[in-house]
Order: structure tokens, then C-alpha cells, then sequence
């Protein structure tokens, strides 16, 4: 270690050592998400080659093995489904999150604290402690395979989470300019549009994102209560399990398109990301 | 930042002259808008719960529903005492422990280089999260064919370049490539939430204390260390609360084979392909009790994090 370990942000030193282990950690991280993209543009034949063939032709076989996969429509199906299941859920967990956010944090309802401890508690309670009662009714309701279930299912999953991030952020917006705009005559629906919207977009879309990311990823619930026709991609994906790598290329063409959404929308918003995982602890 | 400005209680008119009638209405008022979202919860999460406690208290087998009858906590003693059970208790403590403390701790390590300046920060930072934003089946499937390989894995590839071993990973060391592929996944998060708290410190602070001729050693172990307690409990607390859940990398990786079945594999098992009812509700009640140990502990962090949000004002 050179004398450089604490960095004061007004007075930026430099050191080149760390930078360049940052650098090493970085590379080693991404080394399989790399070698995965390289591998799916490669054939199935250079793909499982010992020692791996890093210049290999290149090839989209991989992709179109994946989307004719299974025969007929392919993947699309559980594309499609995980789309509406994450994109529906994250929508109700909104609408759902945001009045409670707002009763919790600038029209601070009694013991608003035990509320939100409420909340994050139903977060300590595994996914698997209520799954065999959600299949039973499931089944007998005639649920089972049925793609709005999922939704919510997922909005349960995450509304907690959301509930939390969003009264941190709804905190955060200045009583006294609230204040301001009733004394100038501004009804609740003015103000939530025209001042606490604005100010709390960021964050609203911060746990937008991350909702989203969550209800994508889940594997869990899909794989128990759907099957044909409500399949989601991860789902889709554990058909993969057992190909024991005869189909390297296909298998990683089809995770990185599955991941792509969630990849895309995490680099995009990296910032929003950190600030949401932090729970809005972090301001 | 901006943590001044915002008053602890917006709305003292409720709180005051609460008797009168017109004041239990606006009470209510008030507490209107939270009332969905409460009421969703309690229905979609609690319910099926209550139920999952009755069931564990039923010799209930799905194939054969009209043998269900009563048996108090028999399923429980059956759980505690088979060995199967108990050893996915012990794998899932092994697992959420290694899992959260490793990544933890190579995540405040990574929070700490990238905290400084350096030439690509930005690129190396978003290098660092991509593990975190492939989905996780992918990403179990990425370890399980594509590195563990013993054939053509990424892993014994490169070994091979240096004459090295090639050995069997998921076969020769089953918990530890499980453990592996999360530790992957699970460290940028960590290094997300440690990172924020990094650079919400008071630089004011840090310039002081090294005015004051404190060491870089000195500066980490009493500035730096104390500001991150609250993130790497944070990062500790919901890194368990997912990793303790862990379904897609031990269904991906090893179907729950070679020792490697935590409770919530356990549980899916027995009632997905066992059909046991009552038996894989037991396992998810002790899933729970097991949560309560985290939770407790993550109360802890909540309030202390509750405390800093009151006093704020």
C-alpha cells in the first residue's frame, strides 16, 4: 500500500497500483459473462474444444438453435409471459407502494415505524413457507399455469421492499416546500403531481427497476404454479439443466438473451441501482 | 444531504385532538391510502402461512388425501430426526454463512479500490456488476456447463494452459462450486451497498483526521470502518434473506445432489415429488424459525437505521 489508501474527494490523488487491481478484479469478474458471449457466437464444435478456442469463426447458429428451440413459437411464449409478469407486477407494486409510501412518510400515519417493521418482516418469511397453501389453491381454484398469479405472487415479493426504498425517498422531499405550495392555494393533487412526483421520480424509478429485475430472476414460484402455457423464461431456461453441455453455444445464446433485459436496464441505471439497493439508507 | 431540511412529523394535526370525531375521521383519512397495500400483504403472505402451520400438523400425503388425519408434531420429530433433513439444515447454515461473509467481504475490498481515482473507473465498476444482473438460472448454468466442465470448462481450459490439474469440480467439491457460483453473483451487490456508504462519508472528516497525522490504517479502522457498519450489516442482512431462500443455483447446479440440498430445495422436494404435505410444510416452518434467528438480528440494523431517520430532524 502506497500512502494513498483514503482519497479526500477535493483533493483527488492518484496511485496506479490500485487502479490496476481494480482493473484484474474487474476483468476476473466479467471473465464469464464474456467467455459465455464469446462461446453462444461460437459452433457447438469449436464451443466444446479442450483447450477452449478463443479464435474460433464466428457464427449466430447458437441463436437460431435457441429460438427455434422446442419447436414452433420457441422461447417467445416465456419471453413474452416473464415481460407481463414483471412488468404488470412492478406496475401493482407502484400503485400499491406509493399511497402507502406517502402515508408513511408526509402524512406520517401513528406508530408508522411498526408499519413499516410489518412490511420488511413478511420479507424475513422464505418464499417456501407459504408455497404448498398458494399451489392447494392454486389447484383448486384453477389457477395453476395461469400467468396473473404470478403477478401476484411477485407483487407480495416485492411490494415490502418497494414500500421501504419509497418512503425513504418520499422523506426526502423538503416538508417546508409541501408546506409552501398548500399555502398558495395548491389541493393534494396538485402538490403530489406538480411538487412530490418530480422530486421523488429518481427513486420511484430506482425501485421500478429493481422490482423489476427481482420478478425477471424469480424461479421458484414459476416453476411450481406454471407450466405450458404461463412458462417464464427462467423456466424455459432450466430445460437447459440436463444438456450436460452438448449444446454449449445454444445454452449460452439463450442465457445471455434471457439476461439481456436485466443487464441492459442494471448498466443503464447503475446509480439508481446502488441508491435502491441501499434501501435509500444512503442518500 | 439533504437530511436537514426534512422534519420528523408532517402531520402534527392528527396527532392532536384526537377525541373529536372529525379528528378520528381524518385519522382514518390519513390512514386510508396505506390500507391497500397492507391488506394485500397480510392476504398474499400470512394467509398461506397460517396455513402452512395447520398442514404441518397433518400426516398428509398428496397421492393419498383421504389417509389425512391429524398427527400433531410427528412431522417435526420426523424432520429433526432424519438425517436427510437435518443434513439440509446444517448445508443451508454452511451455505448463507460462506456465501454473505466471503462475498461481503471481497465486496468491501472491491468498494474500497473503486472508491478511489483511477483511469476507467466507471467501466471497471460496470464490469463488476454485470454478475449481479445476469439472471441467476443463467448464471447457474453458465458455472454448471460452461466453467465447471470437466471436459471443455472454462475453469480446467485455462488450468490446462498452465499444465495444471483437471479436475471434477461439481462432483469433487459440490458445496464449494455451488458456493462459488454465489459468491460471483452475490459480490457486486455487496460492493453496490458498501460503496454508497463509502462515498456518503464526510470527506471533511477524513481531511481532519489526516490533517491530524493519522495514518491510512488509522483513518480505515476509526472513520471508515464505524460510517460502514450500518451498510455491511445492510449488505449482510438481505444478502441472507435471499442467499438463506437460494432455490435456482442448488436446483441448477446439482439438483440437490452430493450433499449440496439446502431447506428450501428440501422442502420443494418433498412436496413436489414426494408429495408429502405435511412433512415439506414442517421444513418450511423450521425455514422460518431459522429466518427468525436473521431477523432478530436484522431488527437490530432496522431500528439502528430507524434512529438515524428520526433523529434526522
Amino acid at each position: 500500500m502506497s500512502g494513498t489508501a483514503v482519497r479526500v474527494r477535493r483533493v483527488p490523488r492518484k496511485g496506479a497500483g490500485p487502479g490496476l487491481v481494480a482493473w484484474l478484479a474487474g476483468i476476473v469478474f466479467f471473465l464469464p459473462v464474456a467467455w459465455m458471449a464469446l462461446t453462444s457466437f461460437h459452433s457447438e464444435k469449436d464451443a466444446a474444444t479442450n483447450p477452449p478456442s478463443f479464435g474460433a469463426a464466428l457464427t449466430l447458429d447458437g441463436y437460431r438453435e435457441f429460438f427455434g428451440a422446442g419447436g414452433g413459437a420457441g422461447p417467445w411464449p416465456s419471453l413474452i409471459n416473464s415481460t407481463v409478469a414483471s412488468v404488470a407486477s412492478t406496475l401493482l407494486v407502484l400503485l400499491l407502494a406509493l399511497p402507502a409510501a406517502y402515508a408513511l412518510s408526509i402524512r406520517r400515519v401513528r406508530k408508522w415505524t411498526d408499519v413499516l417493521f410489518f412490511f420488511l418482516s413478511t420479507k424475513m418469511l422464505p418464499a417456501v413457507a407459504g408455497l404448498l397453501p398458494i399451489y392447494l389453491f392454486a389447484k383448486n381454484a384453477g389457477l395453476l399455469d395461469n400467468i396473473w398469479l404470478l403477478v401476484v405472487l411477485y407483487t407480495s415479493m416485492n411490494l415490502p421492499i418497494a414500500v421501504w426504498m419509497m418512503q425513504s425517498f418520499l422523506a426526502e422531499v423538503p416538508v417546508a416546500v409541501i408546506e409552501a405550495a398548500r399555502v398558495d392555494g395548491a389541493r393534494l393533487p396538485t402538490v403530489l403531481a406538480r411538487v412530490i412526483a418530480p422530486m421523488a421520480l429518481p427513486g420511484i424509478a430506482a425501485t421500478a427497476l429493481i422490482c423489476f429485475i427481482f420478478s425477471w430472476n424469480e424461479l421458484l414460484f414459476a416453476r411450481v404454479l406454471t407450466g405450458v402455457v404461463a412458462e417464464t423464461a427462467p423456466v424455459f431456461l432450466t430445460g437447459f439443466i440436463t444438456s450436460q453441455g452438448l449444446f454449449l453455444a445454444k445454452v449460452c445464446a439463450a442465457s445471455l438473451v434471457i439476461s439481456l433485459p436485466v443487464l441492459a436496464a442494471g448498466f443503464a441505471a447503475q446509480d439508481k441501482l446502488v441508491q435502491g439497493l441501499s434501501l435509500g439508507a444512503v442518500k | 444531504m439533504t437530511a436537514t431540511t426534512t422534519a420528523p412529523v408532517a402531520a402534527p394535526s392528527v396527532r392532536t385532538g384526537r377525541p373529536r370525531p372529525s379528528a378520528c375521521l381524518r385519522a382514518w383519512a390519513t390512514r386510508a391510502p396505506l390500507l391497500p397495500a397492507l391488506i394485500f400483504m397480510i392476504v398474499v403472505t400470512q394467509l398461506p402461512f397460517v396455513a402452512t402451520l395447520v398442514i404441518s400438523f397433518f400426516d398428509w400425503n398428496a397421492l393419498y388425501p383421504d389417509a389425512r388425519r391429524f398427527t400433531g408434531v410427528d412431522n417435526y420429530r420426523h424432520v429433526l430426526t432424519d438425517a436427510d433433513l437435518r443434513d439440509s439444515v446444517w448445508t443451508t447454515i454452511l451455505l448463507t454463512v460462506t456465501v454473505v461473509l466471503v462475498s461481503l467481504l471481497l465486496g468491501l475490498l472491491l468498494a474500497l479500490l473503486l472508491d478511489r481515482r483511477f483511469r476507467g473507473r466507471g467501466l471497471v465498476r460496470t464490469l463488476l456488476i454485470a454478475p449481479f444482473l445476469v439472471v441467476p438460472v443463467a448464471a447457474a448454468l453458465l458455472w454448471k456447463h460452461v466453467l465447471y466442465n470437466p471436459e471443455y470448462g472454462l475453469l480446467n481450459g485455462l488450468l490446462h494452459y498452465v499444465g495444471g490439474p483437471q479436475p471434477d469440480w461439481i462432483s469433487g467439491t459440490p458445496l464449494l462450486a455451488v458456493e462459488a457460483s454465489l459468491v460471483w453473483q452475490w459480490t457486486p451487490f455487496m460492493m453496490l451497498i458498501i460503496l454508497a456508504g463509502l462515498q456518503s462519508r464526510d470527506p471533511q472528516q477524513v481531511e481532519a483526521a489526516r490533517v491530524d497525522g493519522a495514518s491510512d490504517w488509522q483513518v480505515f479502522r476509526h472513520l471508515t470502518l464505524p460510517h460502514l457498519r450500518r451498510y455491511l450489516e445492510l449488505g449482510a442482512l438481505l444478502g441472507s434473506i435471499y442467499i438463506v431462500q437460494n432455490f435456482d443455483a442448488v436446483f441448477t447446479i446439482t439438483s440437490g445432489g452430493l450433499g449440496t440440498a439446502n431447506l428450501p430445495y428440501t422442502v420443494y422436494q418433498s412436496f413436489y415429488q414426494a408429495h408429502e404435505n405435511g412433512l415439506a410444510s414442517a421444513a418450511g416452518v423450521l425455514v422460518v424459525i431459522g429466518s427468525i434467528v436473521i431477523a432478530t438480528f436484522a431488527l437490530r440494523v432496522v431500528s439502528s437505521l430507524f434512529r438515524e431517520e428520526v433523529n434526522r430532524g
